[in-house]
């Protein structure tokens, strides 16, 4: 299939050719100060080579480049720390707890999240700091700290769910995490992240709280980026400067739909440079490389220098849903990516650096079992919805039922509380 | 895109034209009126605006003061004579919307506009005209064309604290933001299972204007009706949308205002105080006793010039505005319903799936038992608004139409 079309998918050299490479110092001085994202474009061929290994006869073409940043691994020539470790020994822990949970859980739910972007973006977030997710939200809500319990109820329909109940699986929110939804539609939560990182500026701005740098992450996948909000939020992130960092969950496939069969250019973080943001391209299977990106990404949106497109390589280790029979992804791909466990990575990393030690992961993983165990048996444990519930959050106001034909609103009505009146 | 871009060249083009047209047709109209409303005043018809004339039925807190006022005040010569005399201001209709807009900016730092042209260009029809120089860029926000993704915006806006009033440039662009103002506005309070509000109001010129072509002349109350947790309020006159823009803003709910592109210049005195009207009630518009007559927006003044026929031919008709599209106010309505028996619904809406087939469901509902005849429903005709303007009057209901219904209804 991918030979068949990359005849007709050569890029075309420029006609531009001479003006772009005159434009494009003017594009990397502008990033230049504010991000050490800028890598050189040197990262291009191997990049391509190992994250779309279906297009390595692809013609690569340098003049398309305009800002290469698949995140170095000598970053640590730049710290001025003692230490070259990308973590200490605590943060590595958080990490690896975050991420044997979220697969825990989704072992238990049968599905499979991108636990390595989940972890390595969501953990450097305040409490404050807002997320928007897909309908793939479990992990990014237990990231931010839901607990799993209200996680596993909501999945289970229960009132104890994070949402009463009343959301489901694709609809997870949190208010006091601020986790804003779990959007069923493909790129229909990018505006409302969109609108989360604009009131962080009107309050800074307009009701002048200089404290507030709070920043909002929007997940989404490669699908997404053939979606209109996709683009419209970018530009308008860009207008406004927006403290937001638009992650996209690279994993080659929509459903059934072939990212190379989908989208013109395949390489989505460019998107970032055309609309005046950086854009980085990490190895979203390597939770310490996502963590750094996000970490200058986070810090480039706190300090007002606005928004950053990060685009992270990752896999769908099952099919797209229980429906989906998984029938057209290359049983070589899969393998190719099934060696990549992002835990496998990390747990390596911190033996060869003496971080820790098995026990210590152990017992973590031992935690994490009895959290998820236990978050199932809360979930059954918790009684289904009432009748009573029905009627209740259609309106913040439930005057909006309106006014009844004996003079009084129609939500003062028993029924109403009852959950039996006709609406 | 193509087709927003000449779409908005279009509607800004026509602007001002239309807006002439419309001013003069409603000075015909209304001298109509008002000469009828003086010779009667003190007696059933006077035309207001303020729904005081209402038999003591809405004793559910209304705020506003009461002040005699014409619906259709825009006779220049009575205007003139009365400015220096009687309490209150005089302003068009646009002008009252921006009142009301700026007060609540002005008591609450969380209220902003966004949309496109709002801002340097003070709106297509001028409600945010000055906003943007005395709140600055970011309060009254100029956004590009994308109505999906700015709607989507003031949603996530709203989320987290803010009070968002999200102008379409015109109703009909709103359709491209469908799916933020159904799933999100819409659904997203319920889903979250309470958590999240979504006080946005979103407004904008509609309605069937005067030879703007199909996509510029929509009547959307159908498509927004049916999607749940949004409240949907049509204004009609200075009084109501300055009262209905405020109320709408200070609602924890989603409200979508319905302004009409043809109501934009209708002048009238509204008073100096600060006033917040009910988003749920209905407005008395006339008191009667043979038929009620249910509208709302631009068709409120078809009826009245039909009213006029009616009672020179001796009927008297209730009108009522049922302004509140959604819900409906029961109480108003059931009220008239049990002392006329006979109900004539007039909407620009469309015949199928619109507000009047609802309204009809309703009453039906409701009230069957105190109706002496089968409801009738005049509707704007199932067709894309033409451009040619004889197809377009046919498409819409004529005072003639409604006066053919009231006789039949009062067999």
């Amino acid at each position: 299939m991918a030979t068949s079309f990359s005849a007709t998918k050569v890029l075309q050299p420029l006609p531009l050719n001479s003006t772009r490479s005159a434009e494009k110092p003017l594009l990397c001085q502008s990033l230049k100060g504010s991000s050490s994202f800028l890598g050189s474009s040197s990262h291009k061929l191997s990049l391509k080579k190992t994250f779309y290994p279906h297009q390595s006869q692809r013609r690569s073409n340098n003049a398309v480049v305009a800002v290469s940043d698949v995140v170095k691994e000598k970053k640590s020539k730049s710290k001025s720390s003692s230490s070259n470790l990308l973590i200490t020994k605590e943060e590595g822990l958080v990490l690896y707890e975050d991420m044997v949970l979220g697969r825990a859980f989704e072992d238990m739910c049968a599905q499979m999240y991108y636990r390595a972007v989940s972890t390595g973006f969501i953990k450097l977030l305040k409490k404050e700091d807002s997320v928007v997710s897909t309908y793939r939200d479990h992990v990014h809500a237990l990231s931010k700290g839901v607990p799993a319990r209200q996680v596993m109820s909501e999945l289970f329909g229960k009132t104890t769910g994070c949402c009463r109940g009343q959301g489901g699986s694709m609809h997870m929110f949190s208010k006091e995490h601020n986790v804003l939804g779990g959007f069923a539609f493909i790129g229909e939560g990018i505006p409302v992240a969109t609108g989360a990182a604009f009131t962080s500026k009107y309050r800074r701005e307009v009701l002048k709280e200089a404290d507030c740098d709070h920043v909002t992450l929007a997940f989404f996948g490669d699908g997404t980026c053939n979606n209109g909000q996709f683009y419209e939020c970018l530009n308008m992130a860009v207008l406004w400067k927006l403290p937001i960092i638009f992650v996209v969950e690279n994993n080659l496939w929509a459903i059934g739909m072939s990212h190379l069969r989908s989208t013109s250019d395949p390489e989505i973080w460019k998107k970032g440079p055309a609309f005046g943001m950086p854009g980085v391209h990490v190895d979203g299977m390597d939770v310490l490389k996502v963590r750094e990106v996000a970490m200058e990404a986070v810090g480039r949106a706190r300090r007002g220098e606005g928004p950053t497109l990060v685009e992270c390589e990752t896999y769908r280790f099952r099919g797209h849903s229980l429906a989906d029979p998984d029938e057209l992804r290359d049983p070589a791909e899969k393998n190719h990516y099934a060696t990549r466990d992002p835990i496998t990575a990390l747990k390596k990393y911190m033996f060869e650096n003496n971080l820790v030690n098995e026990a210590e992961l152990k017992a973590i993983d031992k935690k994490i079992d009895e959290l998820v165990e236990e978050s199932v048996e809360f979930a059954d444990a918790s009684p289904v919805p009432a009748r009573n519930q029905l009627l209740e959050n259609v309106f913040a106001d439930p005057r909006g039922f309106g006014i009844g034909p004996d003079g009084r609103y129609r939500c003062e009505d028993p029924k109403f509380t009852e959950g039996t009146a006709q609406v | 895109m193509a087709a927003i871009i000449q779409g908005i060249g279009a509607a800004t083009a026509l602007t001002s034209a239309n807006s002439l047209d419309t001013k003069k047709s409603f000075f015909s109209n209304s001298r109509r009126s008002l000469s009828v409303g003086a010779e009667r005043k003190g007696r059933t018809f006077v035309v207001r605006s303020d729904g005081h004339l209402s038999y003591g039925l809405n004793g559910r807190g209304r705020r506003a003061e009461q002040l005699i006022t014409n619906a259709v005040a825009a006779k220049e010569d009575t205007a003139a004579a009365s400015t220096s005399s009687k309490p209150g201001h005089e302003l068009l209709l646009f002008e009252a919307l921006r009142e009301g807009l700026e007060e609540e900016m002005d008591r609450d730092p969380a209220v902003c506009v966004m949309g496109e042209d709002v801002g340097h260009y003070g709106g297509s029809y001028k409600v945010t005209k000055g906003l943007a120089p005395k709140y600055g860029d970011l309060r009254v926000l100029d956004t590009p064309i994308a109505e999906n993704s700015f709607t989507g915006m003031g949603i996530g806006a709203a989320m987290t604290g803010l009070r968002p009033v999200i102008e379409g440039m015109n109703m009909g662009f709103l359709l491209l933001a469908f799916n933020q103002i159904s799933n999100n506005c819409g659904m997203l309070h319920y889903t979250s299972g309470g958590q999240f509000k979504i006080p946005v109001v979103i407004r904008g010129p509609g309605g069937v204007g005067r030879q703007l072509g199909a996509e510029h002349s929509q009547r959307l109350e159908s498509y927004f009706q049916s999607i749940p947790g949004i409240q949907m309020v049509a204004c009609s006159t200075p009084y109501n949308a300055k009262g209905l823009m405020k109320a709408a803003i200070r609602s924890d709910n989603p409200v979508i205002l319905f302004e009409h592109v043809l109501l934009y210049n209708l002048k009238e005195r509204i008073p100096d105080e600060e006033y917040v009207l009910n988003l749920e009630e209905a407005e008395m518009v006339r008191p009667g006793e043979h038929v009620t007559i249910l509208t709302y927006s631009r068709m409120r003044y078809h009826v009245m010039q039909a009213a006029k026929t009616l009672v020179n031919k001796g009927y008297d008709p209730e009108v009522i505005d049922i302004r509140s599209l959604k819900p409906f106010d029961l109480h108003t309505i059931g009220n008239s319903v049990k002392k006329t028996h006979r109900v004539l619904i007039v909407e620009e809406c469309m015949r199928t799936g619109g507000i009047g087939a609802s309204l009809t469901a309703a009453i039906t509902e409701n009230f069957h038992d105190y109706l002496d005849a089968p409801i009738i429903c005049l509707s704007s005709q199932d067709v894309p608004t033409p451009y040619a303007g004889t197809l377009e009057n046919w498409t819409v209901v004529q005072p003639a139409q409604i006066v053919t219904a009231v006789e039949q209804l009062c067999q």
